[in-house]
């Protein structure tokens, strides 16, 4: 278990999931990360989530 | 019921890739199509009345009853219109396809497509180049002659040249334009070449008059999107025979009228999905910008249907800056995007530059609406006036609406 004080010493690496603009605000400021591009299944929509559950 | 969805998407994805599409003959729309009169229009995209129409297809109908000799000039046009004297069918119920527009009336010429392991015919116009030009609307005197010149020149020369060519294949030509850098929707120039190479020989037998021999091959040779039009008929004799298998969830039509989006699915017979075109985002000829442009239209959605077009970017890295896309690596991740959202991929058309990976193939409302991943689609922009043409080139995405609909309307036919 790393402790609080190993991360703060260190050089930060991020993975974005989700908001692209989180992503750019750290790569602007020299921050090493990577985007991966997520979106809720269906949008979260709950009804088409149900349907396409039972379309599988 | 729930039907077993995965047997008959792999049947469906079967009958795309097994499709043969063969240019067979050159015939006029009043000889093939279905119920086709001197007062019947064929127009891109889903069923539309004259009231909702965009101001490019008012445009183009304007000089298509011109060009068929039902009215002197623009305002006995329109008046012919409102009169109801003219009846508008959606090109993909007569088995055909056309671009933008897709103006298709009675004395058109059309190429005639035949699916030689389904047996089935589809037809396209021809491409009549840049500038202005009835798919984009205009419609002046410059627009009818070379419709004529079309009509009466360049249809009998290719009619008699493909009885010294015979029977061209048209998915070797796609799989070897892919190779060579095409996406076959906004980038035609080797295909395009490839198609000349075949047939010019041929038209020069053909075509005794020096100077009518000159323009149809300068016609032919000037024009980099020349074959777009021929990649369209066969995706239209591709898709035909993947409509109507009980339960699958693939789409067999994506076209546009320039007011709507429409989408139609193997399952789901002949019903159109429909919702508002989107703006293509892209890069604008000079002088023009995006507040002069017109929503996404026409048939030529049928490319990405069959897995080309913005689908297969990735194999086309000199389109890019066309359409305005923002890398090569953009191009790429494009066409990985669009594996995500298909059954499959081709076995015979490949991407040399993704390690010769198949075109993504038959696409899936169900990882459509489930990923909310969008069909991508590289389209040409219209002028929204009639008249002007083409002013640009971009990158526009399927509604997902569309999608969303048929999910819903499946859950009704199949009760689940």
């Amino acid at each position: 278990m790393s402790k609080k004080s190993d991360v703060f010493g260190k050089p930060m690496k991020v993975i974005n999931i989700g908001l692209e603009t989180f992503y750019h605000s750290l790569k602007e400021q020299g921050v090493t990360a990577a985007h991966v591009e997520w979106k809720p299944p269906a949008g979260g929509n709950d009804k088409l989530l149900a349907i396409l559950d039972k379309m599988k | 019921m729930n039907p077993n969805i995965q047997a008959a998407n792999e049947e469906a994805l079967k009958r795309i890739n097994e499709g043969m599409p063969v240019l067979v003959d050159i015939k006029f729309a009043h000889e093939v199509l279905p119920g086709m009169r001197k007062n019947i229009i064929g127009h891109s995209g889903p069923p539309i009345d004259w009231e909702d129409m965009c101001g490019p297809m008012k445009g183009a109908i304007v000089g298509v009853i011109k060009y068929e000799g039902l009215a002197e000039n623009d305002e006995e046009a329109v008046k012919l219109v409102e009169e109801g004297g003219v009846e508008f069918v959606s090109n993909h119920s007569m088995g055909a396809v056309g671009p933008m527009t897709g103006m298709i009336s009675y004395s058109m010429p059309l190429y005639e497509v035949k699916n030689e392991t389904f047996g089935n015919y589809a037809y396209s116009t021809f491409n009549e180049g840049l500038g202005k030009v009835m798919r984009f609307g205009a419609n002046n005197e410059e627009v009818l002659e070379r419709l004529r010149f079309m009509e009466t020149s360049l249809a009998p020369a290719l009619k008699k040249a493909l009885t010294h060519t015979g029977p061209l294949n048209i998915r070797v030509l796609m799989s070897e334009a892919l190779a060579m850098g095409d996406e076959m929707h906004q980038r035609n120039i080797a295909a395009s070449l490839l198609f000349g190479k075949t047939v010019l020989p041929a038209i020069s037998r053909v075509v005794e008059d020096v100077e009518e021999r000159f323009r149809i091959t300068s016609f032919i040779t000037d024009n980099k999107q020349f074959f777009l039009n021929l990649c369209m008929a066969a995706g239209k004799a591709m898709m035909d025979p993947v409509k109507n298998i009980e339960g699958s969830t693939v789409v067999t039509a994506m076209s546009r009228n320039g007011t709507n989006f429409g989408i139609k699915v193997s399952g789901l017979g002949d019903e159109w999905f429909e919702a508002p075109v989107n703006m293509p985002k892209g890069l604008y000829f000079p002088g023009y910008s995006e507040s002069d442009a017109n929503p996404d239209m026409g048939d030529s959605t049928i490319v990405e249907t069959i897995g080309l077009g913005g689908f297969t970017m990735g194999a086309a890295p000199a389109v890019v800056r066309f359409v305005g896309a923002a890398s090569v690596e953009a191009a790429l991740n494009y066409s990985r995007d669009m594996m995500e959202i298909t059954v499959g991929q081709s076995p015979s058309l490949l991407m040399p530059t993704m390690n010769f990976e198949g075109a993504p193939t038959g696409i899936d409302i169900r990882k459509v609406v489930e990923t909310g991943i969008l069909p991508v689609i590289n389209t040409g922009m219209a002028h929204k006036e009639p008249g002007i043409g083409q002013i640009g080139a971009g990158i526009v995405e399927a509604p997902l609406e569309c999608f969303i609909k048929a999910v819903l309307r499946y859950s009704e036919v199949y009760n689940i």
